[in-house]
Protein backbone atom coordinates (compact mmCIF):
# COMPACT_ATOMS: atom_id res chain seq x y z
CA UNK A 1 0.00 0.00 0.00
CA UNK A 2 3.23 2.03 0.90
CA UNK A 3 3.88 4.91 -1.59
CA UNK A 4 7.62 4.05 -2.54
CA UNK A 5 6.67 0.06 -3.65
CA UNK A 6 3.95 1.07 -6.13
CA UNK A 7 6.60 0.99 -8.95
CA UNK A 8 8.01 -2.30 -8.10
CA UNK A 9 3.95 -3.46 -8.14
CA UNK A 10 3.81 -1.98 -11.61
CA UNK A 11 6.59 -3.85 -12.87
CA UNK A 12 5.79 -7.11 -11.29
CA UNK A 13 2.34 -7.00 -14.17
CA UNK A 14 4.41 -5.84 -16.56
CA UNK A 15 6.32 -9.26 -15.94
CA UNK A 16 3.28 -11.32 -15.67
CA UNK A 17 1.76 -9.53 -18.73
CA UNK A 18 4.83 -10.79 -21.01
CA UNK A 19 4.96 -14.39 -19.51
CA UNK A 20 1.27 -15.43 -19.45
CA UNK A 21 -1.17 -15.63 -22.12
CA UNK A 22 -4.39 -13.15 -21.52
CA UNK A 23 -7.11 -14.52 -19.82
CA UNK A 24 -9.93 -13.30 -22.73
CA UNK A 25 -7.63 -15.74 -25.20
CA UNK A 26 -7.85 -18.88 -22.70
CA UNK A 27 -11.78 -17.93 -22.58
CA UNK A 28 -12.28 -17.71 -25.99
CA UNK A 29 -10.39 -20.96 -26.69
CA UNK A 30 -12.56 -22.88 -24.67
CA UNK A 31 -15.73 -21.37 -26.10
CA UNK A 32 -14.41 -22.33 -29.51
CA UNK A 33 -13.39 -25.86 -28.04
CA UNK A 34 -17.11 -25.95 -26.56
CA UNK A 35 -18.62 -25.04 -29.79
CA UNK A 36 -16.85 -27.46 -31.89
CA UNK A 37 -17.57 -30.62 -29.44
CA UNK A 38 -21.17 -29.58 -29.78
CA UNK A 39 -21.23 -29.29 -33.32
CA UNK A 40 -19.05 -32.96 -33.56
CA UNK A 41 -21.88 -34.69 -31.45
CA UNK A 42 -24.83 -32.55 -32.01
CA UNK A 43 -25.20 -33.40 -35.43
CA UNK A 44 -25.14 -37.06 -34.92
CA UNK A 45 -28.50 -36.17 -32.71
CA UNK A 46 -32.35 -36.03 -33.32
CA UNK A 47 -32.99 -32.68 -34.59
CA UNK A 48 -36.25 -33.09 -32.07
CA UNK A 49 -33.50 -34.34 -29.19
CA UNK A 50 -31.06 -31.77 -29.34
CA UNK A 51 -29.68 -29.16 -32.13
CA UNK A 52 -26.11 -28.21 -32.98
CA UNK A 53 -24.78 -24.91 -33.40
CA UNK A 54 -24.80 -24.53 -37.20
CA UNK A 55 -28.48 -25.29 -37.04
CA UNK A 56 -28.81 -22.85 -34.58
CA UNK A 57 -26.96 -20.28 -36.50
CA UNK A 58 -29.42 -20.86 -39.71
CA UNK A 59 -32.67 -20.53 -37.47
CA UNK A 60 -31.05 -17.70 -35.82
CA UNK A 61 -30.25 -16.15 -39.08
CA UNK A 62 -34.11 -16.90 -40.60
CA UNK A 63 -35.46 -15.21 -37.81
CA UNK A 64 -32.83 -11.91 -37.82
CA UNK A 65 -34.66 -11.79 -41.61
CA UNK A 66 -37.93 -12.23 -40.86
CA UNK A 67 -37.83 -9.06 -38.16
CA UNK A 68 -39.22 -11.95 -35.17
CA UNK A 69 -35.96 -12.08 -33.15
CA UNK A 70 -35.87 -8.19 -32.99
CA UNK A 71 -39.33 -7.32 -32.41
CA UNK A 72 -39.29 -10.34 -29.49
CA UNK A 73 -36.17 -8.65 -28.18
CA UNK A 74 -37.40 -5.68 -27.99
CA UNK A 75 -41.46 -6.52 -26.09
CA UNK A 76 -38.69 -8.55 -23.94
CA UNK A 77 -36.40 -5.76 -22.69
CA UNK A 78 -39.30 -3.04 -22.43
CA UNK A 79 -40.83 -5.15 -19.84
CA UNK A 80 -37.28 -6.10 -18.53
CA UNK A 81 -36.37 -2.59 -18.18
CA UNK A 82 -39.62 -1.23 -16.48
CA UNK A 83 -40.00 -4.00 -13.72
CA UNK A 84 -36.41 -3.90 -13.29
CA UNK A 85 -36.02 -0.19 -12.78
CA UNK A 86 -39.30 0.40 -10.78
CA UNK A 87 -37.72 -2.66 -8.48
CA UNK A 88 -34.05 -0.59 -8.31
CA UNK A 89 -36.64 2.96 -7.41
CA UNK A 90 -38.51 1.19 -5.37
CA UNK A 91 -36.36 -0.99 -3.59
CA UNK A 92 -33.28 0.89 -2.79
CA UNK A 93 -35.43 3.51 -0.45
CA UNK A 94 -37.31 0.99 0.82
CA UNK A 95 -34.44 -0.90 2.24
CA UNK A 96 -32.74 2.16 3.18
CA UNK A 97 -35.98 2.95 5.78
CA UNK A 98 -36.15 -0.58 6.56
CA UNK A 99 -32.96 -0.87 7.90
CA UNK A 100 -32.85 2.38 9.77
CA UNK A 101 -35.92 2.32 11.96
CA UNK A 102 -36.24 -0.05 14.34
CA UNK A 103 -40.07 0.07 14.06
CA UNK A 104 -40.22 -0.73 9.98
CA UNK A 105 -37.94 -3.14 10.27
CA UNK A 106 -40.08 -5.21 12.77
CA UNK A 107 -43.58 -4.28 11.23
CA UNK A 108 -42.33 -4.97 7.34
CA UNK A 109 -39.35 -6.57 7.39
CA UNK A 110 -40.80 -9.63 8.13
CA UNK A 111 -42.99 -9.20 4.55
CA UNK A 112 -39.69 -8.58 2.86
CA UNK A 113 -38.23 -11.99 3.84
CA UNK A 114 -41.29 -13.88 3.44
CA UNK A 115 -41.61 -12.29 -0.21
CA UNK A 116 -38.15 -13.09 -1.52
CA UNK A 117 -38.69 -16.61 -0.59
CA UNK A 118 -42.17 -16.86 -2.08
CA UNK A 119 -42.40 -19.32 -5.13
CA UNK A 120 -43.27 -16.77 -7.48
CA UNK A 121 -43.95 -18.81 -10.29
CA UNK A 122 -46.78 -20.24 -8.46
CA UNK A 123 -48.92 -16.81 -8.45
CA UNK A 124 -48.41 -15.94 -12.40
CA UNK A 125 -51.87 -17.43 -13.21
CA UNK A 126 -53.53 -15.48 -10.78
CA UNK A 127 -50.78 -12.51 -11.75
CA UNK A 128 -52.55 -12.79 -15.30
CA UNK A 129 -56.32 -12.83 -13.99
CA UNK A 130 -55.12 -9.71 -12.55
CA UNK A 131 -53.52 -7.55 -15.41
CA UNK A 132 -54.31 -10.08 -18.68
CA UNK A 133 -51.68 -11.21 -21.00
CA UNK A 134 -49.76 -8.17 -21.70
CA UNK A 135 -47.46 -5.86 -21.21
CA UNK A 136 -48.32 -5.13 -17.62
CA UNK A 137 -48.30 -8.70 -16.79
CA UNK A 138 -44.65 -9.13 -17.37
CA UNK A 139 -43.17 -6.16 -15.95
CA UNK A 140 -45.13 -7.16 -12.71
CA UNK A 141 -43.75 -10.40 -12.68
CA UNK A 142 -40.02 -8.96 -13.28
CA UNK A 143 -40.67 -5.96 -10.60
CA UNK A 144 -42.06 -8.81 -8.08
CA UNK A 145 -38.80 -11.21 -8.39
CA UNK A 146 -36.32 -8.36 -8.60
CA UNK A 147 -37.35 -6.02 -6.06
CA UNK A 148 -36.99 -8.33 -3.16
CA UNK A 149 -33.51 -9.10 -3.39
CA UNK A 150 -32.37 -5.20 -3.44
CA UNK A 151 -34.35 -4.67 -0.83
CA UNK A 152 -33.02 -7.28 1.46
CA UNK A 153 -29.23 -6.70 0.19
CA UNK A 154 -29.73 -3.09 1.02
CA UNK A 155 -31.44 -3.13 4.69
CA UNK A 156 -28.66 -5.65 5.93
CA UNK A 157 -26.04 -3.51 4.38
CA UNK A 158 -27.49 -0.40 6.43
CA UNK A 159 -27.36 -2.73 9.41
CA UNK A 160 -24.00 -3.19 8.70
CA UNK A 161 -23.20 0.49 8.85
CA UNK A 162 -20.22 0.97 11.37
CA UNK A 163 -22.14 2.63 14.52
CA UNK A 164 -18.95 5.15 14.15
CA UNK A 165 -19.31 6.15 10.92
CA UNK A 166 -22.70 7.33 11.71
CA UNK A 167 -21.34 8.94 14.62
CA UNK A 168 -19.32 11.26 12.79
CA UNK A 169 -22.39 12.68 11.09
CA UNK A 170 -23.66 12.89 14.51
CA UNK A 171 -20.85 14.67 15.86
CA UNK A 172 -21.15 17.36 13.59
CA UNK A 173 -24.56 17.77 13.83
CA UNK A 174 -25.75 16.05 10.42
CA UNK A 175 -29.50 16.39 10.79
CA UNK A 176 -31.00 12.22 9.89
CA UNK A 177 -31.97 12.93 6.16
CA UNK A 178 -27.67 14.18 5.68
CA UNK A 179 -27.25 11.32 7.84
CA UNK A 180 -29.27 8.69 5.41
CA UNK A 181 -27.69 10.17 2.13
CA UNK A 182 -24.10 11.29 3.18
CA UNK A 183 -23.48 8.20 5.44
CA UNK A 184 -25.40 5.73 5.29
CA UNK A 185 -25.84 5.35 1.93
CA UNK A 186 -22.91 5.55 0.55
CA UNK A 187 -22.07 3.35 2.99
CA UNK A 188 -24.29 0.55 1.88
CA UNK A 189 -23.60 1.05 -1.60
CA UNK A 190 -21.38 -2.21 -1.94
CA UNK A 191 -24.53 -4.01 -0.81
CA UNK A 192 -27.15 -1.98 -2.75
CA UNK A 193 -25.13 -2.96 -5.99
CA UNK A 194 -24.99 -6.64 -5.17
CA UNK A 195 -28.24 -6.77 -4.77
CA UNK A 196 -29.10 -5.19 -7.96
CA UNK A 197 -26.48 -7.40 -9.33
CA UNK A 198 -28.41 -10.11 -7.77
CA UNK A 199 -31.64 -9.15 -9.40
CA UNK A 200 -30.70 -9.01 -12.64
CA UNK A 201 -30.47 -12.75 -12.81
CA UNK A 202 -33.68 -13.10 -11.14
CA UNK A 203 -35.56 -10.65 -13.49
CA UNK A 204 -34.46 -12.37 -16.78
CA UNK A 205 -35.54 -15.42 -15.40
CA UNK A 206 -39.01 -13.48 -14.62
CA UNK A 207 -39.38 -12.32 -17.67
CA UNK A 208 -38.97 -15.53 -19.76
CA UNK A 209 -41.18 -17.05 -17.06
CA UNK A 210 -43.80 -14.40 -17.77
CA UNK A 211 -43.49 -15.49 -21.34
CA UNK A 212 -44.20 -18.82 -20.96
CA UNK A 213 -47.35 -18.25 -19.06
CA UNK A 214 -48.62 -15.58 -21.79
CA UNK A 215 -46.89 -17.00 -24.61
CA UNK A 216 -47.97 -13.90 -26.86
CA UNK A 217 -45.20 -12.18 -27.15
CA UNK A 218 -41.02 -11.23 -26.31
CA UNK A 219 -37.92 -14.11 -26.25
CA UNK A 220 -40.06 -16.52 -24.21
CA UNK A 221 -42.86 -17.22 -26.48
CA UNK A 222 -40.67 -17.87 -29.28
CA UNK A 223 -39.10 -20.63 -27.13
CA UNK A 224 -42.76 -22.35 -26.25
CA UNK A 225 -43.85 -22.05 -29.61
CA UNK A 226 -40.28 -23.70 -30.76
CA UNK A 227 -40.58 -26.30 -28.44
CA UNK A 228 -44.28 -26.92 -29.02
CA UNK A 229 -43.58 -27.41 -32.77
CA UNK A 230 -40.52 -29.30 -31.63
CA UNK A 231 -38.39 -26.98 -33.55
CA UNK A 232 -34.80 -27.27 -31.41
CA UNK A 233 -32.54 -25.34 -33.25
CA UNK A 234 -35.45 -22.25 -32.99
CA UNK A 235 -35.66 -22.80 -29.49
CA UNK A 236 -32.28 -22.64 -28.90
CA UNK A 237 -31.82 -18.85 -30.44
CA UNK A 238 -33.69 -16.89 -27.79
CA UNK A 239 -32.32 -18.91 -25.04
CA UNK A 240 -28.76 -18.43 -26.16
CA UNK A 241 -29.78 -14.38 -27.09
CA UNK A 242 -31.02 -14.70 -23.18
CA UNK A 243 -27.60 -15.95 -21.86
CA UNK A 244 -25.88 -13.28 -23.72
CA UNK A 245 -28.10 -10.25 -22.63
CA UNK A 246 -28.31 -11.74 -18.90
CA UNK A 247 -24.29 -11.67 -19.13
CA UNK A 248 -23.89 -7.87 -20.49
CA UNK A 249 -25.95 -6.99 -18.34
CA UNK A 250 -24.85 -8.49 -15.05
CA UNK A 251 -21.47 -6.30 -16.67
CA UNK A 252 -22.52 -3.56 -16.90
CA UNK A 253 -24.24 -3.29 -13.41
CA UNK A 254 -20.57 -4.57 -12.36
CA UNK A 255 -19.19 -1.17 -14.54
CA UNK A 256 -21.83 0.71 -12.66
CA UNK A 257 -20.75 -0.39 -9.27
CA UNK A 258 -16.86 0.11 -10.04
CA UNK A 259 -18.23 3.69 -10.84
CA UNK A 260 -19.38 4.35 -7.87
CA UNK A 261 -18.39 2.39 -5.45
CA UNK A 262 -14.29 2.58 -6.13
CA UNK A 263 -13.31 2.32 -2.84
CA UNK A 264 -14.88 -0.68 -2.43
CA UNK A 265 -13.44 -3.11 -5.40
CA UNK A 266 -10.43 -1.53 -4.20
CA UNK A 267 -10.36 -2.05 -0.54
CA UNK A 268 -11.21 -6.05 -1.53
CA UNK A 269 -8.28 -6.57 -2.98
CA UNK A 270 -9.69 -8.09 -6.15
CA UNK A 271 -9.01 -4.89 -8.42
CA UNK A 272 -6.25 -6.40 -10.70
CA UNK A 273 -8.01 -9.87 -10.39
CA UNK B 1 -16.71 30.39 26.56
CA UNK B 2 -15.80 26.85 26.50
CA UNK B 3 -15.63 26.13 29.98
CA UNK B 4 -16.42 22.75 30.47
CA UNK B 5 -17.38 20.50 33.69
CA UNK B 6 -18.53 17.43 34.77
CA UNK B 7 -19.69 16.43 38.45
CA UNK B 8 -19.92 13.41 39.94
CA UNK B 9 -20.66 11.76 36.45
CA UNK B 10 -21.08 7.98 36.28
CA UNK B 11 -21.81 6.08 33.22
CA UNK B 12 -22.60 2.44 33.32
CA UNK B 13 -22.90 -0.25 29.85
CA UNK B 14 -25.03 -2.97 30.27
CA UNK B 15 -23.51 -5.88 27.99
CA UNK B 16 -25.00 -9.31 27.03
CA UNK B 17 -22.94 -12.06 27.36
CA UNK B 18 -23.94 -15.30 26.38
CA UNK B 19 -27.74 -14.25 27.66
CA UNK B 20 -25.97 -12.98 30.87
CA UNK B 21 -26.44 -9.45 31.11
CA UNK B 22 -23.77 -7.62 33.10
CA UNK B 23 -22.92 -4.07 33.76
CA UNK B 24 -19.86 -2.29 33.43
CA UNK B 25 -19.31 0.79 35.11
CA UNK B 26 -16.96 2.91 33.09
CA UNK B 27 -16.96 5.71 35.10
CA UNK B 28 -17.64 6.39 38.82
CA UNK B 29 -18.49 9.66 39.96
CA UNK B 30 -16.10 11.50 37.96
CA UNK B 31 -15.49 15.46 38.45
CA UNK B 32 -13.59 17.68 36.89
CA UNK B 33 -13.55 21.04 35.21
CA UNK B 34 -11.73 22.92 32.12
CA UNK B 35 -11.17 26.68 32.69
CA UNK B 36 -11.31 28.78 29.45
CA UNK B 37 -8.13 28.34 27.11
CA UNK B 38 -7.36 25.82 29.15
CA UNK B 39 -5.47 21.86 27.94
CA UNK B 40 -6.26 19.10 30.42
CA UNK B 41 -4.70 15.65 29.65
CA UNK B 42 -7.04 12.77 30.71
CA UNK B 43 -4.60 9.92 31.46
CA UNK B 44 -4.46 6.41 32.64
CA UNK B 45 -4.39 2.98 31.97
CA UNK B 46 -6.43 1.33 28.57
CA UNK B 47 -10.05 0.78 29.33
CA UNK B 48 -10.17 3.24 32.49
CA UNK B 49 -12.60 5.23 30.99
CA UNK B 50 -10.97 8.18 29.24
CA UNK B 51 -12.96 7.67 25.80
CA UNK B 52 -16.01 7.18 27.77
CA UNK B 53 -15.61 10.62 29.19
CA UNK B 54 -14.69 12.37 25.84
CA UNK B 55 -17.60 10.73 24.28
CA UNK B 56 -20.01 12.22 26.84
CA UNK B 57 -18.73 15.44 26.60
CA UNK B 58 -19.25 15.26 22.77
CA UNK B 59 -23.15 14.87 23.18
CA UNK B 60 -22.48 10.56 21.76
CA UNK B 61 -23.33 8.85 25.08
CA UNK B 62 -25.70 10.61 27.71
CA UNK B 63 -23.87 10.21 31.53
CA UNK B 64 -26.08 7.74 33.37
CA UNK B 65 -25.42 9.89 36.80
CA UNK B 66 -24.28 13.47 36.98
CA UNK B 67 -24.10 16.76 35.88
CA UNK B 68 -22.25 17.59 32.68
CA UNK B 69 -21.90 21.58 31.52
CA UNK B 70 -20.28 23.70 28.64
CA UNK B 71 -20.52 27.32 29.73
CA UNK B 72 -23.11 26.17 32.54
CA UNK B 73 -25.21 24.89 29.94
CA UNK B 74 -26.25 21.13 30.37
CA UNK B 75 -24.75 18.73 27.23
CA UNK B 76 -27.53 17.71 25.13
CA UNK B 77 -26.04 16.08 22.34
CA UNK B 78 -23.71 17.28 19.65
CA UNK B 79 -23.16 20.42 18.58
CA UNK B 80 -20.33 22.98 16.67
CA UNK B 81 -18.75 24.28 20.28
CA UNK B 82 -17.07 20.70 20.41
CA UNK B 83 -14.98 18.98 18.13
CA UNK B 84 -14.18 15.36 18.72
CA UNK B 85 -10.64 13.61 17.25
CA UNK B 86 -11.81 9.95 17.64
CA UNK B 87 -9.56 7.37 18.53
CA UNK B 88 -9.40 5.48 15.43
CA UNK B 89 -10.24 8.66 13.10
CA UNK B 90 -13.19 7.37 11.74
CA UNK B 91 -12.63 8.89 8.17
CA UNK B 92 -15.75 8.27 5.70
CA UNK B 93 -13.62 6.01 3.31
CA UNK B 94 -15.70 6.81 -0.39
CA UNK B 95 -14.06 10.35 0.30
CA UNK B 96 -9.99 11.60 -0.32
CA UNK B 97 -8.46 13.09 2.74
CA UNK B 98 -9.62 17.01 1.61
CA UNK B 99 -13.43 15.60 1.41
CA UNK B 100 -13.46 14.37 4.20
CA UNK B 101 -12.40 17.72 5.81
CA UNK B 102 -14.95 19.56 3.99
CA UNK B 103 -17.68 17.29 5.05
CA UNK B 104 -17.35 18.18 8.59
CA UNK B 105 -17.01 22.23 7.09
CA UNK B 106 -20.00 21.69 5.23
CA UNK B 107 -21.88 20.18 7.59
CA UNK B 108 -21.37 23.54 9.54
CA UNK B 109 -22.84 25.33 6.85
CA UNK B 110 -19.56 26.64 5.08
CA UNK B 111 -20.43 26.54 1.13
CA UNK B 112 -18.71 27.66 -2.10
CA UNK B 113 -14.61 27.87 -3.03
CA UNK B 114 -13.99 28.56 0.74
CA UNK B 115 -14.71 25.23 1.58
CA UNK B 116 -12.20 23.29 -0.07
CA UNK B 117 -9.73 26.26 0.93
CA UNK B 118 -10.10 26.42 3.96
CA UNK B 119 -9.89 22.07 4.18
CA UNK B 120 -6.56 22.74 2.24
CA UNK B 121 -5.35 24.90 4.66
CA UNK B 122 -5.82 22.85 7.83
CA UNK B 123 -4.42 19.53 5.91
CA UNK B 124 -1.50 21.68 5.55
CA UNK B 125 -1.22 22.47 8.87
CA UNK B 126 -0.54 18.42 9.87
CA UNK B 127 1.53 17.77 6.70
CA UNK B 128 -1.11 16.04 4.53
CA UNK B 129 -1.14 18.71 1.47
CA UNK B 130 -0.12 16.40 -0.81
CA UNK B 131 -2.33 13.39 0.12
CA UNK B 132 -5.30 15.53 -0.27
CA UNK B 133 -6.57 13.17 -3.10
CA UNK B 134 -6.33 9.97 -1.54
CA UNK B 135 -8.61 7.90 -0.31
CA UNK B 136 -8.49 6.61 3.58
CA UNK B 137 -7.45 3.15 2.23
CA UNK B 138 -4.58 4.68 0.66
CA UNK B 139 -3.04 6.94 3.77
CA UNK B 140 -1.18 5.38 6.58
CA UNK B 141 -2.45 5.16 10.22
CA UNK B 142 -0.26 8.29 11.09
CA UNK B 143 -2.22 9.99 8.49
CA UNK B 144 -5.68 9.04 8.91
CA UNK B 145 -5.29 10.17 11.85
CA UNK B 146 -4.35 13.77 11.03
CA UNK B 147 -6.96 13.70 8.54
CA UNK B 148 -9.05 12.86 11.62
CA UNK B 149 -7.79 16.56 12.94
CA UNK B 150 -8.04 18.56 11.00
CA UNK B 151 -11.15 17.59 10.32
CA UNK B 152 -11.93 18.45 13.81
CA UNK B 153 -9.44 21.70 14.02
CA UNK B 154 -11.50 22.95 10.57
CA UNK B 155 -14.43 23.06 12.09
CA UNK B 156 -13.05 25.83 14.63
CA UNK B 157 -14.92 24.30 17.53
CA UNK B 158 -14.31 26.15 21.41
CA UNK B 159 -13.60 22.92 22.74
CA UNK B 160 -11.50 20.54 20.95
CA UNK B 161 -11.69 16.98 22.27
CA UNK B 162 -8.79 14.89 21.70
CA UNK B 163 -8.76 11.26 21.72
CA UNK B 164 -5.23 9.72 21.93
CA UNK B 165 -4.63 12.15 18.43
CA UNK B 166 -0.59 11.52 18.01
CA UNK B 167 -0.83 7.89 19.12
CA UNK B 168 -0.02 6.60 15.98
CA UNK B 169 2.39 9.32 14.79
CA UNK B 170 6.61 8.91 14.65
CA UNK B 171 8.16 11.05 17.16
CA UNK B 172 9.07 13.49 14.70
CA UNK B 173 5.48 14.37 13.82
CA UNK B 174 4.70 13.86 17.01
CA UNK B 175 6.50 16.64 18.32
CA UNK B 176 5.79 18.86 15.25
CA UNK B 177 1.77 18.59 15.79
CA UNK B 178 2.61 19.32 19.72
CA UNK B 179 3.83 22.10 18.94
CA UNK B 180 1.46 23.03 16.32
CA UNK B 181 -1.29 22.48 18.85
CA UNK B 182 0.03 24.37 21.07
CA UNK B 183 0.40 27.40 18.91
CA UNK B 184 -3.02 27.09 17.40
CA UNK B 185 -4.45 26.55 21.11
CA UNK B 186 -2.27 30.19 21.95
CA UNK B 187 -3.86 31.81 18.87
CA UNK B 188 -7.23 31.06 19.26
CA UNK B 189 -7.45 30.55 23.22
CA UNK B 190 -9.61 27.05 22.31
CA UNK B 191 -9.73 24.49 25.37
CA UNK B 192 -8.61 21.45 25.31
CA UNK B 193 -9.45 17.86 26.61
CA UNK B 194 -6.60 15.51 25.68
CA UNK B 195 -6.00 11.73 26.19
CA UNK B 196 -3.10 10.73 25.80
CA UNK B 197 -0.73 8.00 26.89
CA UNK B 198 2.24 9.08 27.16
CA UNK B 199 3.68 10.70 30.17
CA UNK B 200 5.94 13.16 28.36
CA UNK B 201 3.12 14.15 26.36
CA UNK B 202 1.14 14.61 29.00
CA UNK B 203 3.36 16.93 31.13
CA UNK B 204 4.12 18.92 27.88
CA UNK B 205 1.02 19.60 26.86
CA UNK B 206 -1.43 20.21 29.68
CA UNK B 207 -2.32 22.91 32.52
CA UNK B 208 -3.70 20.12 34.67
CA UNK B 209 -3.63 16.36 34.14
CA UNK B 210 -6.54 14.22 35.24
CA UNK B 211 -4.92 10.82 36.00
CA UNK B 212 -7.87 8.23 35.95
CA UNK B 213 -7.92 4.28 37.14
CA UNK B 214 -10.69 2.24 36.57
CA UNK B 215 -13.44 4.51 36.34
CA UNK B 216 -12.47 6.97 39.17
CA UNK B 217 -10.13 9.98 39.11
CA UNK B 218 -6.89 9.35 41.12
CA UNK B 219 -5.23 12.39 41.17
CA UNK B 220 -5.78 15.87 39.75
CA UNK B 221 -2.13 17.56 38.94
CA UNK B 222 -1.52 21.42 38.19
CA UNK B 223 1.13 21.35 35.73
CA UNK B 224 2.84 25.35 35.80
CA UNK B 225 5.20 24.30 32.69
CA UNK B 226 3.03 25.59 29.75
CA UNK B 227 2.31 28.83 31.27
CA UNK B 228 6.35 30.00 31.44
CA UNK B 229 6.43 29.63 27.95
CA UNK B 230 9.25 28.25 26.75
CA UNK B 231 9.63 26.58 23.48
CA UNK B 232 9.16 22.26 23.93
CA UNK B 233 12.80 21.45 24.25
CA UNK B 234 13.82 23.69 27.04
CA UNK B 235 10.74 22.55 28.55
CA UNK B 236 11.68 19.15 28.87
CA UNK B 237 14.94 20.41 30.36
CA UNK B 238 13.09 21.65 33.18
CA UNK B 239 13.46 20.60 36.74
CA UNK B 240 9.75 21.03 36.86
CA UNK B 241 9.20 18.47 33.92
CA UNK B 242 11.45 15.85 35.87
CA UNK B 243 9.26 16.44 39.08
CA UNK B 244 5.92 17.09 37.52
CA UNK B 245 6.55 13.85 35.48
CA UNK B 246 7.47 12.09 38.25
CA UNK B 247 4.11 12.92 40.06
CA UNK B 248 2.36 11.35 37.36
CA UNK B 249 4.08 8.68 36.94
CA UNK B 250 3.22 7.98 40.72
CA UNK B 251 0.03 8.96 40.75
CA UNK B 252 -0.73 6.34 37.53
CA UNK B 253 1.40 3.68 39.50
CA UNK B 254 0.40 3.33 43.44
CA UNK B 255 -2.13 1.36 44.49
CA UNK B 256 -5.86 3.52 45.59
CA UNK B 257 -4.48 5.07 48.70
CA UNK B 258 -6.62 7.22 51.48
CA UNK B 259 -6.08 9.70 49.06
CA UNK B 260 -9.93 9.47 47.42
CA UNK B 261 -12.45 9.29 49.46
CA UNK B 262 -14.83 6.41 47.51
N1 LIG C 1 -20.46 0.84 24.21
C1 LIG C 1 -19.97 0.15 25.26
N2 LIG C 1 -20.62 -0.92 25.71
C2 LIG C 1 -20.14 -1.62 26.76
N3 LIG C 1 -19.03 -1.33 27.42
C3 LIG C 1 -18.32 -0.27 27.01
C4 LIG C 1 -18.75 0.53 25.91
N4 LIG C 1 -17.85 1.51 25.73
C5 LIG C 1 -16.90 1.34 26.68
N5 LIG C 1 -17.18 0.27 27.46
C6 LIG C 1 -16.39 -0.22 28.61
O1 LIG C 1 -16.10 0.89 29.42
C7 LIG C 1 -14.76 0.82 29.91
C8 LIG C 1 -14.02 2.09 29.54
O2 LIG C 1 -13.82 2.13 28.15
P1 LIG C 1 -13.09 3.33 27.42
O3 LIG C 1 -13.21 3.11 25.97
O4 LIG C 1 -13.64 4.61 27.94
O5 LIG C 1 -11.60 3.14 27.90
P2 LIG C 1 -10.31 4.00 27.55
O6 LIG C 1 -9.82 4.58 28.82
O7 LIG C 1 -10.58 4.94 26.45
O8 LIG C 1 -9.29 2.87 27.10
P3 LIG C 1 -8.15 2.93 25.96
O9 LIG C 1 -6.99 3.65 26.55
O10 LIG C 1 -7.84 1.49 25.73
O11 LIG C 1 -8.72 3.62 24.77
C9 LIG C 1 -14.18 -0.45 29.35
O12 LIG C 1 -14.26 -1.45 30.33
C10 LIG C 1 -15.08 -0.81 28.19
O13 LIG C 1 -15.16 -2.20 28.04
MG1 LIG D 1 -9.97 5.09 24.50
Amino acid sequence: MSNEKKPVIVDDMAIKLKREVPNWVITLSSVVLVLLLWEYFGRNVNPIFGSHPVAIGIAFWKMVKSGLLLKALAQSLQAFIVGYGLSVIVGIPLGLLIGRSRVLEASIGVFVTAAYAMPLVALVPLLVLWFGLGFTVKAAVVFLMAVFPIVINTWLGVRGVPKTLIEVGKSLVAPPHVVMMRIVLPATLPYIMAGTKLAVGRAVVAMVIAEFFTAISGLGSIIINAANSFDTAAMFVPVIVIMILATGLNSFVGWIERRVAPWHTEMSGRSES
Amino acid sequence: MGQVSLKDVSKSFALRIENKTQIVHALKSVSFDVAESEIVVLIGPSGCGKTTALRILMGLETASRGKVTIDGREIKGCGYDRGLVFQHAELLPWLSAVKNVMFGLEMKGMRGPELKETAMRYLDLVGLKDAADRRPYQLSGGMKQRVGIARALAIDPEVLLMDEPFGALDAQTRENLQAELLDIQKRTGKSIVFVTHDLDEAVLLADRIVVMRSGYVQEIIDVPLRKLGLDMATARATPTFGQIRLKVWEALHNQPTSSHAH
